[in-house]
Formats: C-alpha cells, sequence, structure tokens
C-alpha cells in the first residue's frame, strides 16, 4: 500500500494547526512496495544507512535509491548507543572527520526540519594517573592544531562544571585533571534515525523495513542485484552499513572484513532531578555518564572481552558498572538502574572505521565503527554519498580504506577510543 | 555469565581466561608479508559455531580449543591444544 500524502513541514503553526484540527499527523515516512530496480540499494536502516540515502538524494540527485533494514529502522547500534557526539580523537584524520560530523550535527536539526535535541553540554574525560594526563595533553594540541575547541583542566575546574563527581583524594584513583570538550554532547539518538528518515522519503528515497538480504549476486566480479525476503532487486550499486552483522552482509558479496562482532552493554537509571550537565568519561574506570533530558543517567562501559551476536545484558556488567560509577559518583548510591541492553559493535583492529570500496566492484562498506558509530554518522553519510555520486574516494575517508590492512598500513585511533578495549 | 568447563580445573568464569580468538590456519614461515595480514586480520567472525582459542589465565594457564556458538553463547566442547582430551 503506497501512502502518497504529502508529508508536512514540522513548524509551530503547523503544531497549532493540528492540535486545533484534531488531525492526524501524516506517517513519518511513507511505505513502499519493493520496485524490481534501484540506482543504489543500501542495506541496514540505521543512521548510517539513512544519512548515506539522505546525502545521495540531496547532495548528488540520486533519489531511485531503496534502504532495505530486515527489522525496524535504528533497531540496532542507531538505537542502543549513549547518543555522544564528540570531535576530540588522537589522531589528525581522526580529528578532522569527526569534527566534520559536529558541525554536520549542529544544524542537522534544522536541515532534517526534525528536532534531533543536540545538546552541546561539553564533553570531560577525566584522567586518574599522570600518563593519561599526558595523553590528554596530547589529545589538546593535535585537537588546537585542527581548530577544535580542547582544553586540560584541572580537579577545581571539573568540580565546578560537574559538581556531583568527587574530586577528593578518597578514590582508589583520584581524579588528576580532565580534557574539556566544549562542543561535544548529546543527540536524541532515535530523532536523527527519523530524522534522516522522513528526509531521505521526502526526496523519494524508498525505505523498506521488515525485508532482509538473503543474498547479494555478483557477475565477472561485479554486482547486479540484491535477493531480499520480499523479492529480487537489479542494482549495480549495494552499500554495507549494518555494523555488528557486516561481516556476514558482506560474506554475502563474496567480501572478508578484518571485523569482529562484540557487544557493548548500557544501562539507564530512574529519572531525577538535573545533577549532571557534561558528558563525562573515565577511561580508567571503563564508564561514560551522561542525564538526559527525561532526567535517567545513561551509562556505557567497555566492549565485551569476547566476541558474540548475543545481546543479553549480564550481572557482571551491572555489578561492575556500579561499582565504577559509585567511585565517580559516590552520591548516586541509593538510585535504582532501570534496564540494561546491549549493542553489537563491529570492531577493527586498528579501532578505525572501514569505509569506501572494496574488490567487488559496485559493493560498497560503511562498516568497522566499533563503539563510535553513531557521533559518526552524519559525515560517515556524506562522504559515502560523495563517493558514490563522483566514484573518486574523498580526501577525508581516504586513510579508512579497506585495503590498509592487505598494505599493512593501519590508523591508530585506539587511543582516543572513549574507554579502554 | 558464560562458564568453561577447563579440562584441568573443571567449571569456571569466563573472567578467568583470556579470549583468543577464532582459531585461523598459520601460514607457513615462507608466506608473503599478504598472507601474514590477512591471517592477522582477516575474520569469518560467523554467527554461529565458532571454533575458538581461550587461555586460562587465571587457572592453569593453558591454551584451550573451545567450540562456542556465537549467537547463544552455548559452548559444545573444551580440550587443551597440545592434549586433545575432551
Amino acid at each position: 500500500m503506497t501512502n502518497r500524502r504529502h508529508i508536512a513541514r514540522y513548524s509551530a503553526f503547523s503544531l497549532i494547526k493540528q492540535s486545533l484540527t484534531g488531525q492526524r499527523w501524516s506517517r513519518v515516512w511513507r511505505h513502499h512496495d519493493l520496485k524490481p530496480s534501484y540506482d543504489v540499494v543500501i542495506v541496514g536502516g540505521g543512521v548510517h544507512g539513512l544519512a548515506t540515502a539522505y546525502y545521495l538524494a540531496r547532495n548528488h540527485g540520486i533519489t531511485n535509491v531503496a534502504v532495505i533494514e530486515k527489522s525496524y529502522l535504528g533497531s540496532g547500534g542507531s538505537g542502543r548507543n549513549t547518543a555522544i557526539v564528540r570531535s576530540n580523537y588522537l589522531t589528525p584524520e581522526g580529528s578532522a572527520f569527526y569534527d566534520r560530523s559536529v558541525k554536520l550535527y549542529e544544524h542537522l536539526a534544522d536541515e532534517l526540519n526534525f528536532n534531533v535535541m543536540f545538546e552541546q553540554r561539553g564533553h570531560m574525560t577525566l584522567a586518574h594517573s599522570d600518563s593519561s594526563l599526558r595523553t590528554m595533553q596530547w589529545r589538546a594540541e593535535v585537537n588546537r592544531m585542527a581548530g577544535i575547541d580542547s582544553e586540560v583542566i584541572g580537579p577545581p575546574d571539573v568540580k565546578r562544571l560537574a559538581p556531583a563527581i568527587d574530586v577528593s583524594s578518597r578514590p582508589r584513583y583520584p581524579i588528576l585533571g580532565a580534557l574539556w570538550h566544549p562542543p561535544g554532547g548529546i543527540v536524541r539518538h532515535d530523532a536523527v534515525v527519523w530524522g534522516y528518515a522522513r528526509a531521505a522519503d521526502r526526496l523519494g528515497v524508498h525505505i523498506h523495513q521488515q525485508t532482509e538480504v538473503t543474498a547479494i549476486d555478483v557477475t565477472a566480479g561485479a554486482v547486479t542485484g540484491v535477493h531480499t525476503s520480499g523479492g529480487r532487486i537489479s542494482t549495480p550499486v549495494v552499500v554495507n552499513c549494518t555494523a555488528g552483522w557486516s561481516s556476514l552482509v558482506s560474506a554475502l558479496a563474496g567480501v572478508r572484513l578484518p571485523i569482529t562482532t562484540r557487544p557493548l552493554q548500557a544501562a539507564v537509571t530512574e529519572p531525577v532531578q538535573p545533577i549532571l550537565n557534561p558528558v563525562v568519561v573515565s577511561g580508567s574506570l571503563h564508564v561514560y555518564l551522561s542525564q538526559t533530558a527525561r532526567g535517567e543517567l545513561v551509562f556505557g562501559a567497555s566492549v565485551d572481552p569476547f566476541n558474540s551476536y548475543s545481546t543479553r545484558g549480564s550481572l557482571e556488567f551491572a555489578e561492575g558498572l556500579a561499582g565504577h560509577v559509585l567511585e565517580l559518583m559516590p552520591s548516586l548510591s541509593n538510585m535504582r538502574l532501570l534496564r540494561q541492553w546491549s549493542g553489537l559493535c563491529d570492531m577493527t583492529p586498528d579501532f578505525g572505521p572501514i569505509i569506501g570500496m572494496t574488490p567487488v566492484a559496485g559493493f560498497y562498506v560503511d562498516v568497522g565503527w566499533g563503539t563510535y558509530g553513531f557521533k559518526a554518522a552524519p559525515v560517515a553519510g556524506e562522504q559515502t554519498a560523495q563517493l558514490l555520486a563522483t566514484g573518486v574516494v574523498p580526501d577525508l575517508i581516504a586513510p579508512f580504506s579497506l585495503d590498509r590492512f592487505a598494505r599493512g598500513d593501519l590508523t591508530a585511533e585506539k587511543g582516543a577510543a572513549a574507554v579502554g578495549h | 555469565m558464560l562458564l568453561i568447563h577447563c579440562p584441568h580445573c573443571g567449571p569456571r568464569n569466563a573472567d578467568e581466561f583470556s579470549f583468543g580468538g577464532e582459531l585461523v590456519p598459520r601460514p607457513g614461515p615462507d608466506s608473503e608479508p599478504e598472507s601474514w595480514r590477512d591471517y592477522l586480520y582477516t575474520k569469518e567472525n560467523l554467527a554461529g559455531w565458532e571454533r575458538e582459542q581461550w587461555f586460562h589465565l587465571s587457572g592453569c594457564r593453558r591454551f584451550l580449543e573451545v567450540e562456542r556458538h556465537t549467537i547463544t553463547n552455548e559452548i559444545h566442547s573444551v580440550r587443551d591444544v597440545t592434549k586433545g582430551t575432551a
């Protein structure tokens, strides 16, 4: 059933009109029947796939595009991450890349006509040892060279910016300082997914949920089509944006990847009054936390210590997490955890993403994002779309090609991942 | 919690072990650098039964070959890589 109703622009006027007339809001994106052929098929209806589809349509006028999602939009990592955005990475290529992403996030709500609730509350990475303080000084210098707002601050400033944090000498690893990054913050991750889906839909992209890719046809080294649970599609271009499942989808096209899938667990508490403004990260304690607009405290940790496609939570995680959080903020001792969940991360050997072409012509990947795929989505979508449209690898993603592993030319982003892996 | 039945120490929490990843045949000593890089980096990353290596770090410190289902985390068999005991 195709719903051809015009999708209204969101505005204060439309909100008043809608509430006075009692009319039902039109669907955020439409349903289409699967066409027998598309110019581009994007596998994975998460934020990377939808952003790629949106920028293909908006920046390059390529609208005969299908986004194929085996479950519902944002059902994977896009709806399971801890919604943190930052650009204070360690390598110049990493910083440049994520800086572009932060810039795109800053204007995203306006551009998509969808409130993504981006709050730039600042991002604070705590140092509990001399060596991590030195690394932070290094990161701050790399960031400043790239024009990114980032500096090292002392415990009094940590206390001023986040009074709930214990900066005394009581904890086993007292806080010695922090890397302070004011443009960092949190976004409503579902809104980013829905905003891109709606904007792509308006430009003519077809979104197919509950449709699973079962096979990819490759003839003479080039992609010719995709088999899905809804039928076969002829297409010369397939983009794999499936994060934790990327090895399995690539294997359908005969492409092997240097990726292992690991679950990352997160948890959320009951909502309380505002007590924490910035995003706080502690690499030594393997925890990052922020308070949502609803008042819940969101906690994330490092990836599980072994590969798995299981998204079950574990008691060890909840127990370890609670201990670490209380080291940082003892005042939370009476708060209750509301729920915990896990998402699948596609980890690469050098903790950098894999984005670009593969040995199979027409088969592209935007994978290997590991634990920081969400914050990269706008720029990854924009650059992947440019690559598909022009056939030329853009400078920003050139360091992240798949063939770097065969050449032994790895990136070194491990030191800048939020917490140790 | 993942329980691994170590052939030397009995059932132990996975926390005691260090995960070594899927078992991949090692290239010969005369192999090209490309084969070594492929061995180091490229993974099957199966969703299903996988043969993998675990090291009992806080126990007998033996290398074990474990057959585990990567979706359910169910463990089929554990054996010492050198002894072949189940």
